[in-house]
C-alpha cells in the first residue's frame, strides 16, 4: 500500500471479487490477503479490546498508545521518506478522538495530508457522541465514526466493508450515502444489509443487537439536521449532514 | 459429579443474573464474552484485572489531584483521570463504575470539592466491590471447568 499510495483497498478488491449484498465477511483465504489494522488509543484497556476485536475477524493488528506513535509507525514523523514504506502496508487505521497530545482527529488530518496513506481509511472511536464532533471528522475524510465501547458488531461491519467496497469507500451501500454522489462502482447495491443486519458504515453502535438506549442513532434523529435525502431505514436514521455529502467524495478515486 | 457440576453451573447462572440486575454489568461485558473462546480462554479475566489495575492507578490520580495540603485543586487534572476511568469502565462493561464516573466528572466541571471527594470515595468502594464478586464468577467458573463440566452460556435478556 505503502508503494502506490495507499491503494491496498483497491487491490483487496480486485483479489476479493466483491461479494454482493453484505454476505458474510469472509475474507479471500490467501494471506497475502491478511487485512492489517493500524489501531491508536491510550487506553490499554481499550487497546487490548481493539486488538482482539479486530484479531477475531481475521485482521492483524499494530496497536499503538499515541497519535505520534502511530505517525512513527507510518513513517510520517520525520520529513525523509522512509524505504521501508516499500513494505509498509496499512489497510485501516482506527483510533481514538479524544487523546493526550494529539487527538485523534488531528492524526487523521495528518494522515490525509500524507502522499502515502491518504487513501487508508481512517476510522474515529470515541465515546462522546458529539454531532459536531462528528461531522467535522467526517469532513475531513474518516471513513467511519464508531461510539465507544466498540462491539463485536461494529468491528464486523468495518471489516465486511474492508473486504468488499473499497474504492467506493462509504458511498456504497452506506446509509449516508447521497444518490448524486454514488459512485457507478457501487458494489453493493444501497441499503444493503449487512451479516448483521444493519447497513455498512452505520455511524457507531449497531443497532442490530444492541438495546442500549444511548444509541446515536437515535441521538441523530432527534437532532434538527436538515435533510433531504431519504435515507436508509435500517437504522431508522434519516438524518444526513449535508457535511456528510462532502464526506461522500471518494478521495483519490474520481 | 453431575450434581456437583449442575449445583456449580446454577450458582454460576445465579451470580452472572444478580450482577447484571444489579446494575453492576452491562451489555458491554456480554460484547467481551464474545471476544472469549478456547483460543484466549481467560480474556474477559485478563481484560478486567486490567481495568482494576487502571482503577488503582486513577484513582490514586485523583485523591493527589484533590489533595488540598499541596495548594489549590486543580479540578481538571482530577478530571482528566476521571475521563479515563469512564472510558475504560465503558469498555468492560462496568456499568456501576461508569455511572458514578458520569456524576464525578459532573463535580469536577462545577469544581464542587465535596462532591468530588465523595465520588472518589464511592469510585473506590465500587471498583472493589466489582472486582470482589467478578472474582466469584471467575472461580466458579473454574471450578466447573475442573469437576469437567461446560461454564453456561447466560442469556441476560
Amino acid at each position: 500500500m505503502g508503494r502506490d499510495g495507499g491503494v491496498s483497498c483497491l487491490m483487496r478488491a480486485e483479489m476479493n471479487m466483491m461479494s454482493v449484498g453484505g454476505m458474510e465477511s469472509a475474507p479471500a483465504p490467501s494471506d497475502l490477503d491478511e487485512v492489517h489494522v493500524l489501531a491508536v488509543d491510550d487506553s490499554l484497556v481499550d487497546r487490548i479490546v481493539i486488538e482482539r476485536l479486530l484479531r477475531i475477524n481475521s485482521c492483524k493488528v499494530t496497536a499503538v498508545d499515541s497519535g505520534w506513535r502511530a505517525l512513527e509507525f507510518l513513517g510520517l514523523d520525520n520529513d525523509k521518506a522512509s524505504a521501508q514504506l516499500d513494505r509498509l502496508k496499512v489497510d485501516l487505521i482506527i483510533t481514538d478522538y479524544c487523546m493526550p497530545g494529539m487527538t485523534g482527529y488531528e492524526l487523521l488530518k495528518k494522515i490525509k495530508e500524507s502522499s502515502n496513506f491518504r487513501e487508508v481509511p481512517v476510522v474515529i472511536m470515541s465515546s462522546e457522541n458529539v454531532l459536531t464532533r462528528i461531522d467535522r471528522c467526517l469532513e475531513e475524510g474518516a471513513q467511519d465514526f464508531l461510539l465507544k465501547p466498540v462491539k463485536l458488531a461494529d468491528v464486523k461491519r468495518l471489516r465486511s466493508h474492508l473486504a468488499t467496497k473499497d474504492d467506493v469507500k462509504l458511498s456504497n451501500g452506506n446509509k449516508r450515502k447521497l444518490p448524486q454522489d454514488s459512485d457507478p462502482v457501487t458494489i453493493t447495491p444501497p441499503l444493503t444489509i449487512s451479516t448483521e443486519s444493519s447497513p455498512p458504515l452505520t455511524i457507531s453502535h449497531d443497532s442490530s443487537d444492541s438495546s442500549s438506549s444511548s444509541s446515536p442513532v437515535e441521538m441523530f434523529s432527534s437532532s434538527p439536521i436538515d435533510d433531504d435525502e431519504d435515507d436508509d431505514v435500517l437504522t431508522s436514521s434519516p438524518e444526513e449532514s449535508p457535511i456528510r455529502r462532502q464526506k461522500m467524495r471518494s478521495p483519490g478515486l474520481d | 459429579m453431575d450434581a456437583l457440576i449442575s449445583q456449580l453451573q446454577r450458582q454460576f447462572r445465579d451470580h452472572t443474573i444478580s450482577l447484571y440486575q444489579q446494575g453492576f454489568l452491562d451489555d458491554q461485558f456480554t460484547e467481551l464474552k464474545k471476544l472469549q473462546d478456547d483460543g484466549s480462554p481467560d480474556f474477559v479475566a485478563e481484560v478486567l484485572s486490567l481495568f482494576f489495575e487502571d482503577c488503582v492507578k486513577l484513582i490514586s490520580n485523583m485523591a493527589r489531584a484533590l489533595d488540598q495540603t499541596t495548594g489549590a485543586v486543580d479540578f481538571s487534572t482530577v478530571g482528566a483521570s476521571v475521563h479515563q476511568l469512564k472510558g475504560s469502565s465503558s469498555s468492560v462493561g462496568a456499568k456501576r463504575v461508569k455511572a458514578l464516573c458520569v456524576s464525578f466528572k459532573d463535580f469536577c466541571e462545577a469544581q464542587n470539592f465535596e462532591g468530588c471527594v465523595r465520588c472518589l470515595q464511592q469510585v473506590d468502594i465500587e471498583y472493589k466491590t466489582l472486582k470482589s464478586k467478578l472474582q466469584d464468577l471467575f472461580n466458579l467458573e473454574k471450578q466447573i471447568i475442573q469437576a469437567g463440566g461446560i461454564v453456561p452460556q447466560v442469556d441476560i435478556n
